[in-house]
């Protein structure tokens, strides 16, 4: 909780004096503006149970090679035997290869997060990007900007990113790219929407008639202001990617090197181990990716409602 | 829920209701809808084109599969597809080629795209439209109760229900399905539309095709239920503080003529216009259901296509899947302007 600890710096600019610089200020009301965010939050308890949920995931994928051997993951070394039930040292059974499957299931959620992650960052930046250009500038680059907005959002997105990963080849980088580049035009024009109405306050007035370019008032004025709508929607654009992801790699899209839970999943079903030997195998990664997604659901709802106070008799 | 993003089609619903055309002349309104549409379909063919044919760094290669080719081979291919040609009249060509319904023939089989398309169209159709009336007829009772009656029992039962359907990838509740009900417990077949050794005529054959499609038609309605009830529920929980709601109570309606008369007609139109937007979507959404039921539709087709690969079968589907959504939405569109006056006087 950084609220109390805020007050103190402006009487230590004092104390020096000079007066507290903007630079200050904003910070201080930013720490403010986000404990407030932070003890709404907390009321919420799904999305407490989200990011308990979250925070747990994030800490098994980042100590995959303390839980589960690397050397397990290697399909030419495995001495269990292929498509066997949970055993003593397999407690989800083995795949058609005789891995462990709880050892691919962790290291997994590594390449899962990953590009749930990544290719999120990529499509909100767009996203972000496109919205606030579009929303700051308006008449013909607005028009322009939403039309290619529009032929994204009806060009149905799977075929798309099959071509396009077909045409690509199959890698990481590219599943990566792919999602990405799919899947802004949500955030686009939410934050398009959210940036013409910043646009319209007093104080982007008066930056101007000081002024102010068109990347001070962007940058300074009309990201800080869309920052936590923008934050809300990446946390529900992660779930719709691991989703994505995870129907791209089904289909043998992914990268077969660096298997995702898709990939698990692409491997149990097609081989039929996941039928006739071993049904954990293609059980774990299909829980593993519902509770993923209804984790950053929960989050990302919980932080809307705080954003959004109407949103709360729901 | 399916690897679409959810967000995106809300967001194109709020497109519809908020972007109105100036004028409210209803024929003015029409063309310019229309031709929206058509436009939108243009820029999906210069995409196309595009994507297939320049991107690739040796187009005759890659609509090959990278075969290995003798120079003659490759002059025929470079004939045939008039890659010799300068950009504009290729893409004239293509143009007019498409627009004639001719979209090539298939690299595996030199079956026309468009033969191949028109086989696996009705499959697709009889299974997106069977679960599509499903969902829509349950999801929309399931929000309804659970919206008026909200947080009561029900309400939060069937919500935690839908939300974790929403979160589940279709194809694994498909794959989780299949392994329980076609292949431990021999309940429904395991794969196709058909009995292979023929499923008989007339009654015979209509319950065999019945017995073929209730699984990957529960699987698409299951998780797109989901979706609908989750939709009408908060669009019926946005009109219950409504005015008109407390006159109607006033006038000494009871709570159940309130709710179908007044509340229910007001909350349906956005959650139906989503739903026929949405259609657009199922049909390329249905890929990986009918890839876990070897359901003979288009996106099995699109499957096949993509493994082989078959440049030019992907090709047209994707043309299709893509004619699929403009149309919906188009449709959405026109019904919304023709069924609200709200929409349309915007």
């Amino acid at each position: 909780m950084s609220a109390p600890s805020a007050p103190p710096a402006q009487p230590a600019a004092r104390a020096a004096g000079t007066a507290p610089s903007a630079r200050q200020i904003a910070r201080v009301r930013r720490r403010r503006a986000l404990a407030g965010y932070w003890r709404e939050y907390r009321k919420d308890r799904g999305g407490m149970i989200g990011l308990v949920i979250l925070l747990a995931l994030i800490v098994v994928a980042l100590a995959a090679p303390l839980l589960a051997s690397s050397s397990g993951l290697n399909a030419a070394f495995a001495t269990y035997p292929a498509n066997a039930g949970p055993g003593l040292h397999y407690p989800l059974g083995t795949d058609a290869d005789g891995r462990s499957v709880l050892t691919v299931l962790i290291w997994g959620s590594r390449i899962s997060l990953l590009i749930g992650f990544t290719a999120t960052f990529l499509s909100i930046v767009i996203g972000g990007v496109i919205g606030i250009v579009a929303g700051h500038f308006g008449k013909v680059i607005d028009n322009l900007l939403m039309r290619v907005t529009d032929w994204f959002l009806v060009v149905p997105f799977l075929p798309l990113a099959i071509v396009l990963a077909k045409t690509l080849g199959p890698s990481l980088g590219v599943i990566i790219f792919v999602i990405g580049v799919t899947s802004w035009p949500g955030t686009a024009r939410i934050i398009r929407a959210q940036a013409l109405a910043v646009e319209t306050r007093p104080y982007l007035e008066r930056s101007r008639a000081l002024g102010a370019g068109h990347w001070h008032l962007m940058s300074k004025h009309v990201l800080p202001n869309v920052m936590p709508l923008l934050l809300a929607n990446t946390i529900l654009t992660v779930a719709g990617v691991i989703l994505a992801e995870t129907t791209l790699s089904f289909l043998g899209l992914g990268d077969p090197l660096r298997p995702s839970w898709g990939e698990m999943l692409n491997e149990a079903f097609f081989t039929g181990g996941g039928a006739a030997g071993n049904q954990l195998w293609l059980l774990a990664p299909g829980v593993a990716i519902i509770v993923v997604v209804l984790a950053f659901t929960m989050c990302g709802h919980a932080l809307e409602t705080v954003l959004d106070p109407k949103l709360r008799e729901r | 829920m399916t690897a679409l993003q959810p967000g995106a089609r809300l967001e194109a619903r709020d497109h519809l209701e908020t972007e109105g055309p100036g004028s409210s002349s209803l024929p003015r309104v029409l063309l310019v809808k229309i031709g929206s549409a058509l436009l939108t379909l243009f820029f999906v063919l210069v995409f196309n084109f595009f994507l297939f044919r320049v991107l690739p760094a040796d187009p005759a290669k890659n609509l090959t599969r990278n075969n290995a080719l003798t120079a003659s081979q490759l002059a025929a291919i470079n004939k045939t597809f008039g890659l010799g040609r300068p950009l504009p009249q290729q893409f004239w060509n293509y143009l007019v080629q498409t627009l004639h319904g001719n979209l090539g023939r298939s690299f595996v089989n030199q079956e026309p795209v468009a033969q191949l398309i028109g086989q696996r169209l009705w499959p697709t159709v009889l299974l997106v439209g069977s679960s599509t009336v499903l969902a829509t007829f349950f999801g929309v009772w399931i929000g309804i109760r659970g919206g008026w009656n909200r947080g009561g029992r029900f309400d939060r039962t069937s919500t935690a229900i839908c939300n974790t359907l929403y979160a589940m990838p279709d194809f694994w509740l498909g794959m989780v399905l299949l392994i329980a009900f076609a292949s431990k417990i021999a309940l429904f077949p395991t794969a196709g539309m058909h009995n292979p050794a023929g499923g008989g005529t007339g009654l015979a054959g209509l319950a065999d095709l019945l017995w073929h499609l209730a699984l990957p038609c529960t699987v698409l309605t299951l998780v797109y239920l989901a979706e609908y009830s989750l939709v009408m529920r908060s669009s019926l929980i946005d009109e219950l503080g409504s005015d008109y709601l407390t006159t109607a109570r006033a006038k000494g309606l009871r709570d159940d003529q309130v709710r179908r008369r007044h509340a229910v007609p007001n909350a349906l139109l956005p959650s139906i216009t989503l739903i026929m937007l949405n259609l657009g979507f199922v049909i390329s959404g249905a890929i990986t259901t009918e890839v876990v039921f070897s359901w003979p539709g288009l996106g099995q087709l699109s499957y096949i296509a993509l493994n082989a690969p078959d440049y030019p079968v992907l090709e047209g589907t994707f043309l299709v899947f893509s004619a699929a959504v403009i149309a919906a939405n188009l449709i959405a569109d026109l019904l919304l302007t023709a069924f609200d006056p709200r929409v349309r006087n915007a």
